[in-house]
């Protein structure tokens, strides 16, 4: 296995400049991602998983902007990519696919046209029976019946789950080394769901290749997910291992998020308890944690300065002020138990 | 505690455990460990203050400069073509026999004596290129602004004042400028008058047809489909043609009917206008009122359905309603212009406003004759009625943008 | 594909036969008898029109009749200026020069149009973007005699720039080229400003992020994805187009003095030439409606996504 880290982002901030004024999307996060690896990052809409996603892609448009940090693919700078350089990079060495698969396909061109051209565009050597083939194979890696007869059709001819199947079969055609998905089955029945996770775990097991998946979903992530980033206004607030945040998050918002999710095995008369409060005004974030007027716990020092991260054991780590209170006070912060304080006060 | 070199030293995605921040612990006072309260957490995030749906229309038309220009122009025009006529002492339809095709310079009289003699000098020495133009640009003579003629002439030089045709003259006498004055106010008049026209039919159908719904709906939008299929310019044509006469008997066997005083003010060219316009422009205008309708009756049902009373209806009356009204005042204001559009290109094939009366349409067809020597009798009034019709069409676009931003591209 | 068809030319018939009936009771209703010039014709003309015509029955009886003319093609004669000749060769030969000049106009217009909306579309917000919208403004909404006219001032003899003819010849092709180009500048704006938009609209769809995210160049993006999808609409505004040129024929017509029909329509409805204006009438809007009805179908089977046996939409 490949010691070298496969990706690494490193404090990016991107910020949209608008008329109403600059809206900071991302306000510098840090991730890195090795061969193989599946990880996670969950956040409300707006918390910026996407935007951030977009930006190793070079795929933001004005008013968008990266206006700082560094992304890192197998040791190259990607944001210093020219356009020669992107437009090989998309699609070949990282694919992306996306949230809506009923208006991310052509509707003019057959599906078979599509997927061709997404080999030949960066295999230029290959002829189109050849490409045709391959293409073919695809969409029977992705479970799609009748091949030869489904190339020739129209995407409106296909089903939403379908469709996001001939997507990923489109973003696999390369073999890329990262797939980045970005809700890519937010759209979907809850059953088709199901399938396209089974299918990503699948071809993941059998092409080894790493996956960022970018979701609001706790579930999907338990699911297939090795490692997790919780985002919340722009910012990592969490990180670490699948388990290490379901099973002892460190930070309330994770905490909330996961107290908020419908359980099989929850009783009849528990409620579901949600998170007060709206989103944050990502025009004039305040200082002080985002989530400060949202959180149970929320102290009078989280509504004035940004809490610094914490390292909670084994690549875990969370920026809340109960983190370094507990880390100064010297409690245990590994293993702790999700009941507890956090209780005492809902 | 957290300085600005302090971030720099240590950003918030630093893995390095942030130890001076630990440190400095002695500095924060227990009392910032407390639980914040509610009001606390209020007051932390700060509050955008909402405005109202039209304040925030209004303040996005302001920043619209190409929109608020246009409105300015607009403004001009209308001043120039209601306020304008009282300036100059000329009526619109007054002849002269002597003030006839005047240009919007003139030659004082012994210039005038100076280059007939040229001319007749010319023309024995058997030039025949020699025109007044050329002869005074020999002389070294240069026009003066605006137009007299030769009695006026004669009379400034008694000491009267004479007020300057500054366009100049018509063949008949009549006072350019003032006639394009008349003819802006008459296309202005008819531009909106019609388009209200438009807006009363449509809006009257199509609010009953979206009202009324089922059955009744479904015939009265099959009658619009129909009338939607029919060349308008044609039946326009057809119209403007047949209901003149129609009019005009209807004057003359019935003089004494209030219908026909009302007829004899406005003239039946310009009824006919109104009429032809009215039958067959309200077809777009019902279908979006219709669409409205159809929307406002969708919300009154989901308020019924809830059970929440009062407060849901009138938040979606408050919402709601300002769209529609914003809808349908966007759609009347690019009315306007289509109207002028269509005055004008009648007048100008001859069909539309009669003698006397005059439109900016008409003066340019008038002026079609005289096109290379009298060019700017042609050019003026079509200057005019381009403006005014840009810049209708312009404001509408910027009260459409201001009204619902959505639809920018 | 059947069902709709059927449903739309039964739409497209209904359509001019009510533009006849109007046109026939219009000009019924007009005082006095149209069929008659002003002098009273001899006894043995009044019987044969009345014959033809039945002008002493009823009028939905004459209605029926000359309806009946009509699908047999007899608009009947011209009564003011061309007495007695009938209408249909009137039509049938000035209609051509009015055609050929419309669709010299209507390529043209389509042919710029198309590009310079792209164009826009692509680079937009910049300086070619502010320019083209401003000129496609410009164009549309300046009345169609206005730009004739300036353009002849500009360009024909006894003008500025006397390089063009100012008598409209036949023969002669350098003739075509202002009223043409006239003609043609209104739909080409219309076409420019649409394709921009439509353009604009495919640009932001999402199978264009996809098509980015595969890495496809720029080039292809555009030609290849967009225009495509942004083209499919632009056959919609040839049914409107063909009406804007039908009446800004009329205009043309009579300031560059072509011998056309619409020239000749004008004339005959400042003449009360009651017949020609009927026939004539009748035949354009029928033009206007078949055009209309061919694009919609057009438009239906270029676009993959309408299933057209479901019956469009």
């Amino acid at each position: 296995m490949n010691d070298k880290k496969l990706l690494e982002v490193k404090d990016l901030k991107v910020s949209f400049f608008t008329p109403a004024g600059e809206v900071k999307a991302v306000g510098g996060i840090t991730y890195d991602l090795n061969n193989g690896e599946i990880m996670g990052i969950v956040g409300e809409s707006g918390s910026g998983k996407s935007v951030e996603a977009y930006s190793i892609l070079g795929l933001l448009q004005s008013p968008g902007k990266v206006i700082g940090g560094s992304v890192t693919f197998e040791g190259e700078d990607v944001l210093a990519f020219d356009k020669r350089k992107m437009e090989s990079f998309r699609g070949n060495k990282v694919s992306m696919i996306f949230q809506n698969p009923m208006t991310s396909l052509n509707p003019v061109y057959t599906v078979g046209n599509q997927l061709i051209e997404a080999l030949r565009t960066h295999n230029r050597t290959i002829s189109r029976a050849q490409a045709g083939q391959r293409a073919v194979e695809m969409l029977k890696l992705v479970g799609i019946n009748n091949p030869e007869k489904r190339m020739k059709q129209y995407p409106h001819e296909f089903s939403g789950g379908m469709r996001q199947r001939v997507m990923i079969a489109m973003g696999l055609i390369c073999s890329p080394r990262l797939l980045i998905a970005d809700e890519p089955t937010t759209a979907l029945d809850v059953t088709i769901q199901a399938q396209i996770l089974e299918l990503m775990k699948d071809i993941q097991s059998k092409t080894h290749m790493a996956i960022i998946f970018i979701t609001h979903n706790l579930g999907v992530v338990a699911e297939i997910c090795d490692k997790v980033s919780v985002m919340y206004a722009g910012k990592i607030v969490e990180q670490g291992s699948v388990n290490d945040i379901f099973y002892s998050p460190g930070h309330p918002y994770t905490l909330g998020l996961l107290r908020s999710m419908p359980r099989v095995d929850a009783q009849e008369y528990e409620r579901l308890i949600p998170i007060e409060g709206t989103p944050v005004d990502m025009l004039n974030p305040p200082e002080g944690c985002p989530f400060a007027p949202r959180c149970q716990q929320c102290m009078k020092l989280c509504l004035q300065k940004m809490p610094p991260y914490v390292e909670l054991g084994g690549g875990h780590r969370a920026a809340c002020w109960l983190r370094v209170q507990e880390q100064v006070n010297g409690v245990d912060t590994a293993g702790r138990a999700d009941s507890g304080e956090a209780d005492s006060h809902a | 505690m957290m300085s600005a070199e302090h971030m720099k030293k240590y950003p918030i995605g630093n893995l390095q455990p942030d130890v001076e921040s630990l440190l400095a612990w002695n500095e924060v006072a227990p009392a910032d460990f407390e639980l914040a309260s509610a009001e606390e957490k209020k007051n932390f995030i700060a509050q955008r203050e909402s405005v109202s749906y039209w304040a925030d229309a209004w303040r996005r038309l302001k920043k619209n400069r190409v929109a608020m220009v246009a409105l300015g122009v607009l403004g001009l025009l209308l001043l120039f073509a209601f306020a304008g006529p009282f300036f100059i002492p000329y009526a619109y339809d007054e002849t002269s026999k002597t003030a006839g095709n005047l240009y919007y310079y003139h030659y004082t009289l012994e210039e005038q004596a100076a280059i007939e003699e040229a001319m007749e000098a010319a023309k024995s020495a058997g030039r025949r290129d020699a025109s007044q133009k050329s002869i005074a640009r020999e002389l070294g003579i240069s026009a003066k602004p605006f137009g007299y003629s030769v009695q006026e002439l004669e009379r400034i030089a008694a000491g009267e004042a004479v007020f300057p045709h500054i366009l100049g003259t018509d063949t008949l006498g009549r006072d350019i400028l003032v006639r394009v004055m008349v003819g802006t106010r008459m296309s202005m008049v008819i531009g909106v008058c019609a388009a209200l026209i438009v807006l009363l039919i449509g809006a009257t159908y199509g609010a009953v047809s979206g009202y009324a719904g089922g059955r009744v709906d479904t015939v009265m939008m099959r009658i619009v489909e129909l009338i939607y299929s029919i060349p308008e310019i044609l039946v326009v044509l057809l119209l403007v043609t047949s209901l003149k006469p129609i009019i005009d008997d209807y004057l003359l066997y019935h003089p004494e009917t209030g219908i026909a005083k009302f007829i004899a003010v406005i003239g039946p060219s310009i009824l006919s206008i109104f009429i032809a316009f009215g039958l067959m422009y309200w077809v777009s205008m019902s279908r979006i009122i219709r669409g409205q309708v159809l929307q406002l009756k969708q919300q009154e049902y989901i308020t019924a359905a809830r059970a929440l009373g009062a407060s849901g209806g009138r938040i979606i009356r408050r919402h709601l309603l300002p769209n529609c009204i914003g809808q349908i005042v966007v759609t009347t204001c690019l009315q306007i212009p289509s109207a002028i559009f269509l005055e004008s290109f009648l007048s100008f094939l001859g069909l539309g406003v009669s003698a006397p009366l005059t439109s900016l349409g008409s003066m340019a067809s008038d002026a079609l004759n005289g096109i290379y020597t009298y060019t700017y009798r042609l050019l003026v009034p079509a200057v005019v009625l381009s403006v005014m019709i840009l810049s209708f069409n312009l404001f509408g676009d910027g009260l459409r943008d201001a009204l619902d931003p959505r639809l920018k591209k | 594909m059947g069902r709709f068809f059927v449903k739309r030319v039964l739409m497209a018939c209904m359509t001019v036969l009510l533009v006849a009936v109007v046109t026939f009771f219009l000009m019924n209703a007009i005082p006095g008898n149209p069929w008659l010039s002003e002098k009273t014709p001899p006894q043995a003309t009044i019987d044969a029109l009345n014959a033809k015509y039945g002008l002493d029955q009823p009028l939905p009886v004459q209605l029926a009749k000359y309806l009946g003319n009509v699908l047999r093609g007899d608009f009947g004669v011209s009564i003011k200026m061309m007495k007695n000749y009938p209408v249909r060769n009137i039509i049938l030969e000035m209609f051509p020069v009015s055609a050929r000049i419309g669709i010299i106009a209507l390529i043209w217009a389509v042919l710029a149009g198309i590009p310079l909306g792209c164009l826009a579309a692509y680079h937009r917000g910049k300086a070619a973007d502010s320019i083209l919208r401003v000129v496609s403004t410009l164009g549309v909404a300046t009345p169609q005699f206005v730009i004739a006219v300036v353009f002849m001032v500009l360009f024909t003899m006894g003008g500025v720039f006397p390089i063009l003819p100012n008598t409209f010849d036949l023969a002669n092709w350098q003739s075509y080229l202002l009223p043409c180009f006239a003609l043609g500048l209104y739909p080409m704006c219309y076409t420019a400003r649409q394709t921009r938009s439509s353009m604009l609209d495919a640009l932001g769809q999402d199978y264009i992020r996809t098509a980015r995210a595969k890495g496809l160049p720029v080039g292809r993006i555009i030609f290849k994805h967009a225009l495509r999808n942004a083209l499919i609409p632009v056959i919609t505004y040839l049914g409107p187009l063909t009406a804007f040129v039908l009446s800004g024929g009329f205009v043309v017509e009579k300031v560059f003095s072509v011998p056309g029909l619409g020239r000749y329509f004008t004339q005959s409805i400042l003449n009360r030439d009651y017949p020609v204006i009927m026939g004539t009438t009748i035949f354009l809007a029928t033009f206007i409606i078949v055009m209309n009805l061919v694009v919609d179908i057009l438009y239906r089977v270029v676009d993959p996504r309408i299933d057209i046996a479901k019956g469009g939409n």
